[in-house]
């Protein structure tokens, strides 16, 4: 049986806008995935405890509130200290273009800036997973 | 698709009546405004009953769906407000001066995360987010820098407050007590609208129950003792923003408005005495109509409720006051030029509706914070409508028209069905409690996007009219050094003030909170001992406890 | 990565406390992946010292914001607690999003806690042996509590609580009714009913109403559980200590009146018996080939009663001699009909 691919979307910091978080998570359990959604506000360590725990294929990170300079290389660097550098890392969010190289060399591997379509998003998800997949 | 628009209507006269609704005329296709509601080819007097005194009365009249004040533009415009703040207070002070310069007539303080959600610059939790998406508050002393050199006596001053709004509110007073201003002559408005928070904004701190009590703790405050403030804006703006229809902005903010006038009643205030305080917040989305028919059915369900309900015999406590901003989340960060023709419509749109304040989005607010160059565009857009097109010069000019009027009691009729509902469910509180209000608005979120995804609803440039290769335009970047100045300045206050004061002020805080007292006076004390945003939201979460969201798909 | 590590390696290091190899394990044997049935075969021997805590009850009446507080109590108490949270998944995509983490303590690091979203992925009998099994992978990795959450709405939701020694149902005043829903198979099964939210008008009604409900359940003998009512204010604490001892005190009776070994006995019987009917079925449908087809059409055209058609396969020699074959041979999917 093929099994569901399992997405973590998580809101890491302060930022409060989930509007886009919520409608991609919608999107993926739309397209047959498992979400696991952490809700606001959280830190670094208690999303990639969350990724360990839930066994997710796929992280999404949504932020809108420029904090992902801070947040986003840490929350990498955590996941590779807790093994998980297998997993699919994408970020959406309002993420000036010129941050974005910093971000896919910190090992996030797309960002997707407002007015992303949203089954190009599952679609590069899906893809992602299943490259992933024939490396492992 | 469009092509259809163009071919001959063949079919028999009157056909269209019996049509779909939201049909048109020799076309397949549905007419939908922005939130979905189907609209017809052509509005007749029969789709528009209106009884002009009871449904409409005359500007500054019951029911007020005209306007509140008799003579609106004509005896003053709007106060043109442009939300501002990043950086330091410093920074943000710059900012301010810069816009009332430029003919800004109010100003309007955007506060960072840590201070929107309570915490201290130098909280490990803030890392990252200090000035980032509006201006750093830890102190007093920021907020003095904050308004140096504006006299606080003569401008308007509104603040996005919501978690900690008593506090800011506590800072403002203590900094205008030091520039020597009389509190009653104070004019501004702190958001101070919690209900939504914990279903839109998300930036609610303690549960519902103490957070309400303390809304009414400043509502008999203020009465006393700034007679002149606006104590809420009950907002709509950020339940639109996360992705609600026109008709639950409306009925979700007028529901959690009656839910403050209870709550008002309740802790014994005469309704009369606070209700003339409350005024509201809506976002100005593109449907150019539905946007005007929300403003007037808005006006006209207040008062009907005000007077009929809750027993209010002061027009001034029937009369809708409201602030209206362009929709950020209509922003585009695709060809971002085009937002300044949208922001202008839907600016046109706020004015026709017969706002008291307004703000225009800066049109690369979907890539960063403003340039301030962008800010100027959007605050002479409001400049261009008020003094250039002429739509200043008669009141509610929209009126009468039979699509409008139809719009207005529709829009009135879909709200009273859900205020049944909401009632149903035992008020707004257990809504929130039980996910209602969350997964509503998600599902609506979802439709459009879904809508959007289809191609049924046009964004130009993001799913019609794209361009391969975009310029990119100059945005503002806050640095990184922003928080380490911040957290320098803080530590240095610390270790300039009084410590015992510090801590006599919180525990005095700390011990009226438990007792249910009026909590502004042992906070204006803390606030002017310098004690922190931080330690004084502490203290408070040590008594009231923080509240969790809830969410439901 | 997972192909290079073996059952024997994966449950070694979720022994040791590698959380990840836990997630891993679990997540094979939540797809009943073939390594996820042999790690299953190994841990067995392992399992039987958790206690398993079911928390069900309608959406709003605070459940997760429950569960966080019984981890704090169990966490002080010294023990491992361990949460499987349940939800259902979309009928339409077979998808889910699970919202239970958002009620996690969410900055609090601590090894002593694992929380797991599962969802039941359209299946309710698939759910309540995924869940079962599941359990029996957080028991073998010591955890000491194990907490089941579920949205008490539903067969399967009933279904999983049968895995738990004690049963909690959560209420909460103003919902409406709740406790009238709550009539429906849910009283049954609760050894602990919950008025949560008790600092709310009406906590008190809503206890007195459910200890009435309760007097009118039929009576076991003179010293049978008769399920207390606590009061809780579970987003301060509040009676969770008040819980916690209640739940001890069923654990006790459990053990004094030898129900846990029996519950255990009824579990595991449960467990054989569906796991027979699921091989043998399987079986069936592969001996009787096209005549299990044509038996569903009969039933299908109503020229046959369903029972009719049973006696019919099972009476066939054919059938019969092919079911012997098939069965000794194990393993393999039911066929679809």
């Amino acid at each position: 049986m093929d099994r569901p691919i399992r997405v973590l979307v998580a809101k890491p910091g302060m930022d409060a806008h989930d509007r886009g978080a919520k409608v991609i998570a919608r999107a993926f359990r739309d397209a047959g995935m498992e979400v696991i959604y952490t809700g606001l506000r959280q830190t670094p360590q208690a999303i990639v405890d969350a990724a360990v725990d839930e066994d997710v294929d796929v992280v999404g990170l949504s932020i809108l509130s420029g904090a992902h300079n801070t947040l986003v290389p840490r929350i990498m660097d955590l996941l590779r200290q807790a093994g998980l550098d297998d997993v699919v890392v994408v970020v959406g969010g309002i993420i000036p273009d010129d941050d974005i190289p910093a971000l896919k060399a910190a090992g996030v591997a797309e960002v997707f800036g407002p007015g992303s379509d949203l089954d190009r998003i599952v679609e590069f998800v899906r893809q992602a997973v299943r490259e992933r997949q024939r490396i492992g | 698709m469009d092509g259809t628009s163009q071919a001959p209507n063949c079919a028999a006269p009157g056909a269209e009546r019996a049509a779909a609704p939201g049909a048109g005329p020799g076309s397949g296709r549905q007419f939908l405004t922005l939130s979905g509601q189907p609209v017809k080819a052509v509005y007749r007097p029969e789709d528009a009953p209106i009884d002009y005194a009871r449904d409409l009365g005359d500007p500054g009249r019951y029911p007020f769906t005209r306007g509140p004040y008799e003579t609106m533009y004509r005896g003053r415009l709007w106060t043109m407000r442009q939300f501002a703040g990043y950086g330091t207070a410093a920074e943000t002070n710059r900012r301010f001066k810069y816009l009332l310069e430029q003919g800004q007539t109010g100003l309007s303080v955007a506060f960072d995360f840590p201070t929107l959600l309570g915490y201290d610059s130098d909280h490990p939790f803030s890392d990252g987010e200090v000035g980032k998406l509006g201006v750093a508050i830890d102190t007093l002393a920021d907020m003095e820098r904050l308004f140096e050199g504006i006299p606080l006596a003569q401008v308007s001053t509104s603040m996005t407050i919501n978690g900690p709004a008593m506090v800011l509110y506590a800072m403002y007073l203590a900094v205008a007590e030091k520039q020597g201003a009389d509190w009653r002559q104070l004019r501004g408005t702190i958001q101070n609208d919690i209900l939504k928070e914990y279903y839109a904004q998300n930036t609610y701190i303690f549960p519902p129950q103490p957070s309400l009590k303390i809304i009414t703790d400043i509502f008999a405050f203020s009465s006393e003792h700034v007679p002149k403030w606006n104590t809420i804006s009950i907002s709509g703006y950020h339940i639109r923003e996360a992705g609600a229809t026109a008709v639950q902005e409306l009925a979700f903010t007028l529901a959690n408005g009656f839910t403050y006038v209870e709550e008002g009643i309740k802790a014994g205030l005469d309704v009369d005495c606070f209700a003339p305080r409350l005024s509201f917040f809506w976002d100005i989305h593109n449907d150019f109509f539905e946007e005007i028919a929300k403003l007037r059915a808005a006006r006209r369900i207040w008062a009907r409720r005000m007077r009929e309900r809750y027993g209010a015999k002061d027009p001034r406590s029937w009369a809708m006051r409201f602030h209206a901003q362009t929709a950020g989340v209509s922003l585009t960060a695709q060809q971002p030029e085009n937002n300044i023709v949208r922001v202008a419509l839907q600016a046109l749109a706020a004015v026709l509706g017969g706002c008291q304040s307004l703000h225009t989005n800066s049109f690369d607010e979907a890539l960063a914070l403003p340039t301030e160059q962008a800010v100027r565009i959007a605050l002479r857009t409001q400049q261009i409508i008020a003094e250039e097109t002429g739509v200043t010069n008669t009141i509610d000019p929209l009126a009468g028209s039979y699509f409008v009027e139809a719009l207005t009691d529709q829009m009135e009729r879909q709200a009273e069905e859900y205020f049944r509902r909401i009632e149903e469910i035992g008020g707004v509180v257990a809504g929130i409690e039980k996910g209602f209000f969350q997964k509503e608005i998600a599902d609506a979120s979802y439709a459009f996007q879904r809508r959007v995804q289809q191609g049924q609803y046009v964004i130009v440039g993001v799913n019609k009219y794209q361009m391969e290769e975009e310029q990119p335009v100059p945005i503002l970047k806050i640095g990184e050094d922003v928080q380490r100045r911040q957290i320098r300045d803080l530590r240095q206050i610390k270790r300039s003030r009084h410590r015992r004061r510090v801590s006599e002020t919180l525990r005095s805080l700390a011990a009226a909170a438990r007792r249910g007292d009026n909590v502004m006076p042992p906070l204006l004390d803390a606030v002017r001992a310098y004690a922190t945003l931080g330690e004084i939201c502490d203290t408070l979460r040590e008594v009231y406890g923080e509240y969790r969201e809830q969410a439901i798909f | 990565m997972a192909v290079t590590v073996t059952p024997q390696q994966l449950i070694e290091a979720l022994r040791a406390g590698d959380r990840r190899a836990l997630a891993r394990a679990i997540t094979l044997v939540e797809n009943r992946e073939p390594a996820g049935e042999a790690i299953l075969q190994s841990l067995y021997p392992l399992t039987g010292n958790a206690f398993i805590v079911g928390v069900t009850g309608a959406p709003g009446v605070g459940k997760s914001t429950l569960v966080s507080a019984l981890i704090d109590a169990y966490r002080q108490r010294g023990a491992r607690v361990g949460v499987i949270a349940v939800d259902p998944s979309s009928p339409f995509s077979g998808g889910a999003i699970l919202g239970d983490r958002i009620r996690l303590a969410g900055s609090r690091r601590d090894e002593g806690v694992y929380f797991r979203s599962l969802s039941n992925r359209g299946q309710v009998g698939g759910l309540s042996r995924a869940t079962g099994d599941i359990i029996h992978v957080l028991d073998a990795a010591g955890f000491d509590v194990i907490i089941v959450e579920t949205v008490g709405a539903g067969q399967s939701e009933v279904e999983i609580m049968r895995y738990a020694h004690t049963v909690l149902v959560l209420t909460a005043p103003g919902l409406g009714d709740d406790v009238q829903a709550s009539k429906a198979g849910i009283l049954e099964i609760g050894d602990i009913f919950v008025v949560n939210k008790a600092d709310r008008e009406g906590a008190d009604r809503t206890a007195s109403e459910l200890r009435h409900m309760i007097s009118l359940a039929p009576q076991g003998d003179g010293d049978a559980w008769k399920p207390p009512v606590i009061l809780t204010v579970a987003s301060t604490g509040q009676g969770i200590d008040d819980l916690v001892a209640a739940i001890e005190q069923h654990r006790e009776y459990l053990k004094d009146r030898d129900t846990l070994a029996r519950r255990r006995r009824q579990l595991v019987e449960r467990h054989l018996g569906e796991l027979v009917s699921e091989r043998l079925l399987a079986a069936l449908q592969r001996a009787a080939g096209d005549r299990w087809r044509q038996a569903v059409d009969e039933v299908v055209a109503r020229r046959r009663s369903p029972a009719d058609a049973v006696r019919r396969l099972l009476s066939d020699v054919d059938v019969l001699a092919g079911l012997a074959r098939e069965a000794g041979s194990g393993g393999g999917d039911p066929v679809e009909a």
